[in-house]
């Protein structure tokens, strides 16, 4: 088996704010080998940009990674300096957002964009890094390389633009990708292409990628290992064939049953009822348990652990919990 | 025997994008480029297309939200364009939008209840001391809570407003709505519930739909037919069934292919369309679709394919089906 490359241990990231203490992340735990992509999927407000943006340490300023690890290649990130965090990212990890347009600054060319990470990390000189950038887009498959270094962000499309974002990330080798919901933003056709090209970068380069995206179709192809979040926390995880097959929890199994399927008809689609609980006044219990339909009395008392199930899949639900923890 | 409800024909909308003060008119943007369709009484009619496709262009120039370049939008027969002030009043009451965004599609300053309401009082459907009970009938019937009425939109979430901006649109008792990605900004736990709540209001009032979307799977589930935009023209048209067993024009082989299934053990053949979509200010000659068709030939380039009926009212664009 490949060897770990990231390994996050119950980090807790908090906002505070004039309501009072949003706990976005709480006490998330997982790992990603080497070569492996693992999707974090969850819908709006369940934490998972707020966990990627924490493995960077780019979370607002009234947030705040109050407690955990981030072990990324034998060191610690968050005992890590600013200067060396600095470091780190955009060089050894790479990060492609959910909207290009705002990624990139509308006052430079693309060309000045690409070639300052290779000159920061790299210490490329200018001439080299311009021939790397040119070959890093000419590799992705964008014609007209020598063109496009000259041009500014407003002069291509959206599906250009996460391109060269993907350049970008790429231009320095890194070991890891994270890209946040990088094709939501895009059409269907230019998704697919997309997907296909992290693909290939992946098998090519045995890059791993931690991908966020609330669309399970996107985790089905795309991912080896899947992390489901609800409201800050993990409530189910496994490899992918597993969990598409068997999803434990109810909160999986009803947004696999509330998406609808081409070719699949139904005469109505499966429903979670209510909507997801103020991060706010979260008390002790199951955070599902309101939309839950099978939730008995100790759900609304307290919160179940991730437990692992005989297949190696894990589920925090009391459904699943055995004897004494109950 | 069905009833006509909408019959589009030719419809041309074309926005000129000026080039400063002198020069009024520079090259117009084609958004709209020849479309005909038809929807039938109770019918629930897809317009898919990815962005620039026209698609939303539509859905307002049938309404007479604005101007139209040219070609012809009856509605029960009657030409939408030519019509006197009070019966356009009428249409508006007959017809409603709703829009993806929610939160943009409600003043922040109205209270929930007087937004469901206005409208009712102003087309004189209800006096001013019914409207409360007329109000909280059609909230009760889109899922709302009768203590919603007083409250603002800021302290309700992406699906209740939502649920709010159907409730307007249903609050005058309307023959016909235009969706524009009403589902788009949803979360998928959310997007459920209003998808089911659009087919219970359908059933229940006989409702007619154009719904406008880019998501396939949605469609799929709620619509009777189905037409695909590509660039301003429909490049095809049919019903559910027939479209989904049996597509034909390349871009809805393409388009269907792309759609990520929530399945890993799903195998398919995947067509990935080289490119981006071309300017509609410039597309391309003859078959509009050929820069990123894997089948086109030179006869793409030279002619425009004929919009045409390949057989039991499945139409479709393409000079090789």
């Amino acid at each position: 088996m490949n060897e770990m490359l990231l390994e996050v241990n119950h980090l807790q990231t908090h906002f505070y704010t004039e309501n009072g203490v949003v706990k976005a992340v709480n006490d998330v735990s997982f790992a990603i080998r080497e070569g492996e992509t693992v999707c974090i999927v969850g819908e709006s407000g369940c934490g998972k940009s707020i966990t990627a943006l924490s493995l960077m340490q780019l979370i607002p300023e009234n947030g705040k990674v109050e407690a955990g690890e981030i072990h990324f290649a034998g060191q610690d990130l968050l005992r890590l300096s600013k200067k060396d965090i600095r470091r780190l990212r955009g060089n050894e990890i790479g990060m492609i957002f959910q909207e290009p347009m705002t990624s990139l600054n509308p006052v430079f060319t693309i060309g000045e964009q690409m070639i300052e990470p290779l000159q920061e990390h790299l210490l490329l000189s200018k001439k080299d890094a311009y021939k790397k950038a040119m070959a890093l887009i000419t590799m992705l498959g964008i014609p007209n390389a020598e063109k496009i270094v000259n041009l500014y962000p407003h002069e291509l499309s959206g599906g250009m633009l996460q391109r060269i974002m993907i350049a970008i990330a790429l231009s320095c080798n890194p070991k890891l990708i994270i890209a946040d919901e990088p094709t939501t933003a895009l059409d269907v056709t230019i998704q697919a292409q997309i997907l296909d090209m992290l693909r290939e970068i992946k098998q090519e380069f045995n890059t791993s990628i931690l991908l966020i995206t609330h669309d399970l179709g996107v985790v089905a192809e795309m991912a080896d290992y899947v992390v489901v979040m609800y409201a800050g926390k993990v409530v189910e995880e496994g490899p992918v064939l597993e969990l598409f097959a068997n999803p434990q929890h109810p909160y999986t199994k009803g947004l696999l049953k509330a998406k609808p399927v081409i070719g699949e008809r139904k005469d109505r689609l499966y429903t979670i009822a209510g909507q997801v609980p103020n991060l706010v006044d979260l008390q002790e219990a199951c955070y599902f348990a309101d939309r839950c339909e099978h939730a008995m009395d100790i759900c609304r008392m307290k919160q179940p652990a991730l437990t692992t199930m005989a297949n190696g899949q894990k589920a925090a639900c009391w459904l699943y919990e055995e004897g004494e923890n109950r | 025997m069905s009833e006509t409800l909408l019959e589009v024909t030719d419809l041309k909308k074309y926005y000129s994008s000026s080039k400063g003060m002198f020069k009024k008119f520079g090259d117009a943007v084609k958004a709209v480029d020849g479309v005909s369709f038809t929807i039938e009484k109770g019918e629930v009619f897809g317009l898919v297309g990815e962005s620039g496709s026209g698609k939303s262009t539509i859905g307002k120039t049938i309404l007479r939200l604005h101007d139209k370049t040219d070609g012809e939008v009856k509605y029960k027969g009657k030409d939408v364009f030519s019509l006197s002030k009070k019966e356009l009043r009428h249409l508006r009451v007959e017809t409603q939008l709703v829009f993806q965004d929610p939160f943009s599609s409600l003043n922040p300053r109205i209270r929930v209840g007087d937004a469901i309401g206005e409208a009712m009082v102003e087309h004189g459907l209800v006096s001013k001391q019914e409207v409360r009970e007329r109000v909280l009938e059609v909230m009760e019937k889109c899922g709302l809570s009768p203590f919603h009425i007083d409250r603002y939109p800021h302290e309700f979430s992406g699906g209740q407003r939502q649920r709010i901006v159907i409730a307007r649109a249903m609050a005058l008792n309307p023959e016909f709505i235009v969706m524009d990605e009403p589902v788009a900004a949803l979360d998928v736990s959310i997007q459920a519930q209003i998808i089911n709540l659009f087919s219970d209001l359908q059933r229940e009032n006989g409702l007619s739909y154009l719904f406008i979307s880019h998501d396939l799977s949605v469609v799929e589930h709620l619509c009777t037919k189905i037409a695909i935009m590509y660039l301003g023209n429909i490049v095809e048209q049919a019903s559910k069934e027939e479209l989904f067993k049996n597509p034909m024009h390349p871009y809805t082989k393409a388009l269907l292919s792309a759609v990520p299934i929530p399945d890993p053990t799903a195998k398919r053949e995947r067509i990935i369309l080289k490119g981006d979509i071309p300017s509609p200010i410039n597309p391309p000659s003859g078959c509009k679709f050929r820069t990123r068709c894997p089948m086109a030939t030179d006869l793409c380039a030279e002619k425009i394919p004929d919009y045409h009926d390949a057989g039991g009212g499945h139409f479709v664009a393409c000079h090789y089906v």
